[in-house]
């Protein structure tokens, strides 16, 4: 059927059509005759439209009267995002080596030689073990949750400004590699479909879903609160205040 | 008797008229205790102060001006030029990824102008063609569709006031106050009309599954961003292709951004070109390396997307001091994901005593509220403070209170009261109270 909402006031106004027509020929045999006929004739009608109204498109369901039907080839070319359990991931695979190199092209110039980061460029290892210490450092190792998510980042984010821009294999050697230099998998590590959900990250189980807190306050009015002290105060100065490209002196 | 010549006649009556207007003027000075040299020698010092400064009072051009047409496209006044977005050289990691923040202290109402809305991108702004452009919807659907910009406006539309928050506003001030302006405080803060499709319209036009509960939204930006949208938030959702009566702004999403009114800015995915229904989140790295609430045992909360009952103080503020004793008015907004703002109260004293504010109309559900009082200023140091209630009964919280629930390393939904400390001199400064 048909779903638009443009198309549903038609159905009543053919039901009514239809009422009045059985009126007409109630009581003679020979009217359910043309009944019979009428309706096949009127359900030809309406499938005519809407094949007119789907166009090219048959076999498959029916387009509605606005925008097109995307082909299974279409939707291929689109869909390029790779769940937790690894739905979605492309066919292909990369080892810990050619990802190296592939690191090394693409992606030490920013961060680091070493995955260390530089600058404000996030680093692509270490913190294990700070999330609940002084300095939380939240990494591909310490922090993110599964590992079909770093391909999905990747292929989609990165290098950075160029989406889908390296071919599924080069993404599968990427994070063979990270994850390799993270110390989540050995050495002879191949990244696939197959593997990645399999891989067990290390806050696998560090993230707590809905319902969560709300923070409270309390509406008093009359002395809710002792005298206030002052305990810290922002620097009157603001630095590196941009507009555009130049830099604002206060 | 002559008749008196038609001078001779002007001349008595103004007399007259004269001195009925001293009798007058000497009536109510007499009533009133201020004399007339006091009044005259005030006059004269403002009258000086204004020549000092080189003011006058006539500074009409009375002139030709710029003739009809000549600015196709309008920009504000010479003057507004400081009345801009402004960025933090330190804050983010690149010049792609990064945020600029909305004047709120030259605002007024509740709109925020179309090209003084917040940004903050993941991968710089894409040059978008929109006649090649289409939005893609598959995933559980009965008939995944391709819809160009033509097809998007023949279906219904709508058009509804909403704020647009980061979930990062406020993030800078969570150990200490760092930045003693409210451009930099709260300036991850825009309010829009924004117009488009229902969601649900478009979902319903693709046949959606009952099964379908995520749905994934994907940008056409150099990050092609995406974000998992849980279905209880749907209903309200719009596919925007327009914000304050015009096509959107490139920064906000051209040609299409999806709006769900209420959430964490980043939810509300720009340059919307693809959206995909299925039964799990996809837990992007934008929902969970990042936009993820980070507490003090190292687990991080999920899908943390209302924004907060929130409100801040946008007159007098560290951008705006008090210019003189007296009369004062005093301005600001405030906001809550969960709906409309029942009430606004503001403390003079740093939280001891409160009293209500004045809600300005409109107040909408999910929408900027602008609150105003007047007060009297003798110069002496004030600690101001605004506390927002929305319908729902949440009360936003002071910054203690925030922390029984929230960690201070979890950067982004700091929705604590703010304190502004007005000093003697009538300037402003950002300070946090124990
Ligand atoms: C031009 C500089 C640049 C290049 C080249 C680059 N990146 Fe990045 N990368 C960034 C920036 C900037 C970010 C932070 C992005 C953000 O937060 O929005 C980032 C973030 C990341 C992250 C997420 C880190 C985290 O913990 O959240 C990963 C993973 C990553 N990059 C991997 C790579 C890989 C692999 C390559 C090579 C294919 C690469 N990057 C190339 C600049 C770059």
């Amino acid at each position: 059927m048909c779903g638009s909402p443009e198309h549903q006031p038609a159905q009543p106004r053919q039901q009514g059509r239809l009422r009045t027509l059985t009126a007409a020929f109630a009581g003679a045999l020979w009217a359910w005759l043309a009944m019979a006929l009428l309706l096949a004739g009127l359900a030809f009608v309406i499938v005519s439209a809407q094949a007119a109204r789907a166009g090219e498109q048959t076999g498959g369901p029916q387009a509605p009267d606005i925008g097109q039907m995307l082909t299974p080839a279409e939707i291929a070319a689109l869909d390029r995002d790779a769940r937790p359990d690894g739905a979605g991931l492309p066919a292909g695979a990369g080892n810990v080596a050619q990802g190296e190199d592939l690191y090394a092209t693409h992606c030490a110039a920013c961060h680091g030689e070493f995955a260390e980061g530089q600058g404000r460029i996030p680093a692509l290892l270490g913190g294990e073990g700070s999330l609940n210490g002084e300095a939380p450092m939240r990494t591909i190792g310490s922090y993110w949750p599964h590992a079909p998510g770093v391909f999905d980042y990747i292929h989609r984010a990165m290098p950075e400004g160029h989406a889908f821009s390296l071919k599924a294999e080069e993404v599968y050697a990427l994070v063979a590699y990270l994850l390799h230099i993270n110390g989540i998998v050995e050495d002879d590590f191949i990244a696939s479909a197959r593997t990645l959900p399999r891989v067990m990250m290390p806050n696998r189980n560090g993230f707590i879903r809905p319902p969560h807190p709300v923070a409270k306050g309390r509406r008093c009015m009359r002395n809710c609160r002792p005298a206030p002290d002052i305990s810290a105060e922002a620097p009157a100065q603001m630095e590196g205040v941009m507009i555009g490209e130049e830099e604002q002196t206060p | 008797m002559p008749v008196p010549s038609r001078r001779a006649w002007l001349k008595t009556m103004l007399a007259g008229v004269a001195g009925a207007l001293a009798g007058g003027v000497a009536a109510v000075r007499s009533a009133t205790s201020a004399s007339a040299a006091d009044s005259a020698s005030t006059a004269a010092s403002a009258a000086a102060a204004r020549a000092a400064r080189g003011t006058k009072l006539e500074h009409a051009p009375f002139r030709p001006g710029m003739p009809v047409g000549a600015r196709p496209y309008g920009l504000p006044a010479e003057a507004q030029q400081h009345v801009v977005r402004r960025w933090l050289k330190w804050m983010l990691p690149s010049r792609l990824t990064n945020a600029s923040f909305t004047p709120l202290a030259e605002l007024e109402g509740i709109i925020t102008p179309n090209g003084l809305v917040f940004e903050r991108h993941h991968a710089g702004v894409p040059a978008i063609d929109p006649a090649r452009f289409s939005l893609a919807v598959h995933g559980l659907v009965e008939r995944p569709l391709a819809l160009s910009l033509d097809d998007l406006k023949r279906l219904p539309s709508v058009s509804r006031i909403h704020f647009l928050e980061c979930a990062g506003n406020n993030s800078l001030n969570w150990q200490r106050p760092a930045v003693n302006a409210v451009q930099f405080t709260h300036g991850l803060l825009s309010c829009c009309e924004w117009t488009g499709v229902p969601l649900m319209e478009v979902l319903r036009l693709c046949g959606v599954s009952d099964r379908a509960q995520w749905l994934l939204a994907e940008g056409a930006d150099g990050a092609a961003y995406a974000r998992s949208v849980p279905r209880a938030l749907w209903d309200e959702a719009i596919i925007a292709f327009a914000q304050n009566g015009e096509a959107l702004r490139p920064e906000q999403g051209f040609p299409l951004r999806l709006i769900v009114p209420g959430t964490e800015g980043s939810l509300n995915v720009k340059w919307l070109h693809r959206l995909k229904t299925g039964d799990e989140p996809w837990l992007t790295r934008e929902e969970t390396a990042r936009y993820a609430d980070l507490q003090d045992d190292g687990r991080a909360r999920l899908f943390t997307l209302v924004q907060e009952v929130n409100s801040v103080i946008t007159l007098p503020c560290p951008e705006k001091p008090l210019k003189g004793h007296g009369r004062q008015r005093l301005s600001g907004i405030a906001w809550s994901g969960h709906g409309r703002i029942a009430a606004v109260d503001v403390s003079f004293d740093g939280g001891v005593n409160w009293q209500p504010a004045r809600l300005e109309e409109p107040v909408l559900p999910k929408c900027l509220t602008r609150f105003s009082l007047p007060f009297e200023w003798k110069g002496e140091e004030l600690l101001l403070q605004s506390r927002a209630v929305d319908e729902k009964g949440n009360v936003q919280p002071t910054h203690d209170e925030m922390l029984k629930v929230k960690s201070a390393r979890q950067v982004y939904h700091n929705n604590a009261i703010t304190t502004w400390r007005v000093l003697n001199s009538g300037e402003v400064r950002h300070v946090r109270l124990a």
